[in-house]
């Protein structure tokens, strides 16, 4: 990596309904964001399993964003008071691996572009503070 | 896996994408990934040359998967889904990769980087492609009927356009006549039309429309099925008259001893115990208002039942249910005004001559409680100065934020009741703007802005105080003219803030529709499919979408009957792509799956002495909650299963070399 300036990689979970869409928002009008966010697509934010969390981190992931429908806004009705549940349930295992700040949810709907740009500079800023998570380095050198 | 050929196509989108990175490098580097058999970018890939040169490429190099890295699938998942279809392959061996509103339109200040990322994302769908399979999609008959909640004018309009493409409908009404809040309005802006004189026609042709059922006094407790084939449960409400037996007559009505607060004139005037909600009334059948009858509250009187000539009157009656079973659901329950007491500072509800425009139009109407008189409601006088608040509850932060659409046009047409009926009259219009939008609204706005002794004021009242007489006094910022003025007016009109109705919150439930932060429904695209929902077969009409006017709310409720109409007449509605399905062989059983499952597709059955988990695919709707819930990976869902997703959280996390 070396001494250049750490560039975070993050994972983010997209609903289709809601976040996917206004993160196509965000594109038509234009309104920019850090290159880092690379966007994954589920049709609700209720199917991302936590491996797919976790695998994101083992992968080379140094920080993962779920997104979805804001609460009584859900496409599949309460698809997003589950993912809340098990994102909290995830962050208990996650905080026991000190991994806990470098998983988010946040909710997005589909009028937000402004609001997800800004979502995802925030993370991006916040992931770099925290530098690079190298999960991968040490999995695969074991 | 066997033998897997991929094609990817990467687009320039003109300069939208482009202009930003190099789609040839992006091409190059596809090229070299695993399974990727041909690579090519091309201008517009949508286009017919763009389409053509996919579907030749399936031909010759034997592709089973194509990727195209290109616009959002969003916009165009559709058209290369078609590409697809027309080379016999199965359309969701497509992948799409969206590298322009997700990359080079946001990222166009680093181009490097941008391209950087085309390349991930392109690397991440070629991973995950290898895993894709086809997919088949069932088709279900859809039951050619319709429902239409709320007998308002979208209700009726709707109905009536449904109903005159051969289609069947049952119209359900909470009141015992449809109308809705246009019957209640004296005049319609900005033309001046006689409200009745438009509405009642059309009301008695939906009475007399064979392909029509009225379900008045009814209302809609519980939905079940899906799109196509709804199954809907509608309770009739007891009026304790058997409207078969029932002519109308009005004999009950008019010897009825007992008296209430009439709700169609808002109030300002009473009505008997049994009683038609107005002269109009479709259908002309009366109900008992239990509550202030005296056989119910005292046991006493039953008149109604001695005079009526045909004996319907029925003190028994309970409420009945019936079954209806349609394809299509259209939503006209329409608004409900804000509750304007709510606003402290304007005194209505405690002050008699602080009124909503509702009542106004009552007072001003020819069958309402002055008999068309403007007079106000304290001591029967005529107003001699009279203020109208726009915004009464509505583009503020403490109640409503959203415009009411209606409040500055009806306040215009209130200005001209005025000077028609008091020409001596003095009106001030407390405004914040005037929204004059509509066809022909600016020239009505311009026809009252010069008139004599009409006052706009730029401005809200800080607070009503009444005074002994009746009359109201308050101070308001002029900010036109930056000055104080002190107001002595003999009547107030507010042109209130709107609202859905309350019954909104648990209908919208069993429909599955979301709303939007005012509360009203939300439409499928603010844009392009304003009139339908993310729920099949479910369409909005008129203001449950948003406040509308009139005009808005006929227009909506006619795009929402066509929909239907193309729904319905399509004769078939099919199973979602991405439905959830069991691995029987690693299943246990346990359940977890069914217990979250927000549509109740999934059954524990038992299968040659195993229990296993059973998606129904009528109801599933392919969330994937389900799966994510599995703790054996035995569900999974089509076109998103682990496999897909995992390749592709892995490439997108390794990145690329």
């Amino acid at each position: 990596m070396g001494e250049e300036e750490f560039e975070p990689r993050i994972v983010v979970f997209a609903c289709n309904w809601c976040s996917y869409a206004g993160i196509d928002l965000a594109g038509t009008s234009r309104i920019r964001y850090p290159y880092n966010v690379k966007i994954i697509k589920t049709m609700c934010s209720g199917r991302v399993h936590p491996e797919m969390v976790l695998k994101a981190l083992e992968g080379g992931a140094d920080g993962v964003l779920i997104t979805g429908c804001h609460p009584a806004d859900c496409h599949y009705i309460s698809g997003n008071y589950k993912t809340m549940r098990r994102y909290l349930l995830l962050k208990k295992v996650l905080r026991e691996l000190g991994l806990s700040e470098r998983v988010k949810l946040e909710w997005i709907s589909a009028s937000e572009g402004d609001r997800w740009a800004r979502v995802a500079s925030e993370f991006v800023e916040h992931i770099r503070k925290l530098g690079p998570l190298r999960l991968k380095e040490v999995v695969e050198s074991e | 896996m066997s033998d897997v050929r991929i094609g990817v196509y990467v687009c320039h989108c003109g300069k939208n994408i482009g202009g930003v990175i190099d789609p040839a490098k992006v091409t190059e580097f596809a090229g070299k990934l695993p399974n990727v058999v041909v690579a090519r970018d091309y201008m517009y890939m949508c286009s017919s040359p763009g389409q053509s040169l996919i579907e030749e490429d399936i031909k010759r190099y034997g592709l089973n998967r194509v990727i195209v890295a290109a616009c959002s699938p969003r916009m165009h998942e559709p058209t290369f889904q078609g590409v697809l279809k027309r080379t016999g392959l199965n359309p969701w061996l497509l992948q799409m990769v969206n590298i322009r509103e997700h990359v080079t339109w946001v990222h166009d200040d680093v181009p490097q980087r941008a391209e950087e990322k085309a390349k991930e994302l392109v690397a991440a769908a070629v991973a995950r492609a290898a895993h894709l399979h086809e997919i088949t999609t069932e088709k279900f008959p859809v039951v050619s009927s319709a429902l239409v909640i709320g007998g308002g004018i979208a209700g009726i309009r709707a109905s009536l356009d449904l109903a005159n493409a051969g289609i069947k409908v049952y119209l359900v009404e909470k009141k015992q006549s449809i109308g809705g809040k246009m019957a209640q309005l004296d005049k319609t802006f900005p033309t001046l039309d006689c409200s009745q004189c438009i509405l009642t026609p059309l009301m008695v042709e939906v009475s007399r429309h064979p392909n029509i059922s009225i379900y008045a006094y009814s209302e809609v407790v519980d939905v079940s099925g899906s799109a196509g084939d709804f199954k809907v449960k509608v309770k009739l409400k007891p009026t304790y008259v058997d409207w078969d037996k029932c002519t109308g007559c009005g004999t009950c009505v008019e010897k009825c001893p007992g008296r209430a607060p009439k709700e169609f004139d808002e109030g300002l005037s009473n009505r008997k115990a049994i009683y038609f909600e107005f002269a109009q009334a479709v259908p002309r059948r009366p109900v008992i208002d239990a509550e202030h009858c005296l056989w119910f509250t005292r046991g006493i009187c039953r008149v109604c039942e001695k005079v009526c000539p045909v004996g319907a009157i029925d003190y028994s009656q309970k409420e009945r249910y019936v079954e209806l079973n349609v394809g299509a659901i259209v939503v006209a329950i329409g608004y409900e005004l804000y509750d304007l007491s709510k606003i402290r500072e304007y005194g209505y509800g405690k002050f008699k001559n602080v009124v909503s425009g509702l009542q106004f139009e009552r007072i001003s109407s020819a069958d309402g409680p002055t008999k068309g008189r403007i007079l106000r409601p304290s001591d029967g006088k005529e107003p001699k100065t009279i203020g109208i608040v726009l915004c009464a509850g509505s583009r503020d932060e403490k109640h409503k934020k959203y415009c009411c659409r209606y409040g500055c046009a009806a306040a215009l047409k209130h200005v001209y009741y005025i000077k028609h009926s008091i020409p001596d009259a003095k009106v001030l219009i407390l405004y914040t703007d005037i929204r004059a939008f509509g066809k022909g609204y600016e020239e009505f706005y311009q026809r009252f802005r010069g008139e004599e002794d009409v006052f706009f004021i730029r401005g809200r009242p800080a607070e009503i105080f009444e005074n002994k007489d009746g009359s109201l006094i308050f101070d308001v910022y002029d900010s036109n003219t930056g000055q104080l003025v002190n107001v002595k007016a003999d009547l107030v009109v507010l042109e209130g803030a709107v609202e859905p109705p309350k019954e909104w919150e648990s209908l919208r439930r069993l429909l599955k529709v979301s709303c939007d932060p005012g509360g009203f429904a939300l439409e499928l695209h603010p844009k392009l499919r304003p009139f339908e929902t993310t729920s099949d077969g479910v369409f909005l009409a008129g203001a449950i979408q948003g406040p509308k006017d009139i005009p808005d709310t006929v227009a909506h409720a006619a795009a929402a009957a066509a929909a239907a109409i193309g729904f319905l007449s399509k004769g078939y509605v099919e199973s979602v792509p991405y439905l959830a399905f069991v691995n029987e062989d690693i299943c246990s059983g346990c359940g977890l799956c069914a217990s979250v499952c927000p549509y109740d597709a999934i059954t524990i059955e038992e299968k040659e002495g195993k229990r296993v988990a059973k998606v129904n695919v009528i109801n599933c709707k392919g969330c994937g909650t389900c799966v994510a819930t599995c703790p054996s990976g035995a569900m999974q869902q089509n076109y998103f299963t682990d496999t897909q997703l995992l390749s592709e959280v892995v490439s997108l996390a390794g990145g690329v070399k």
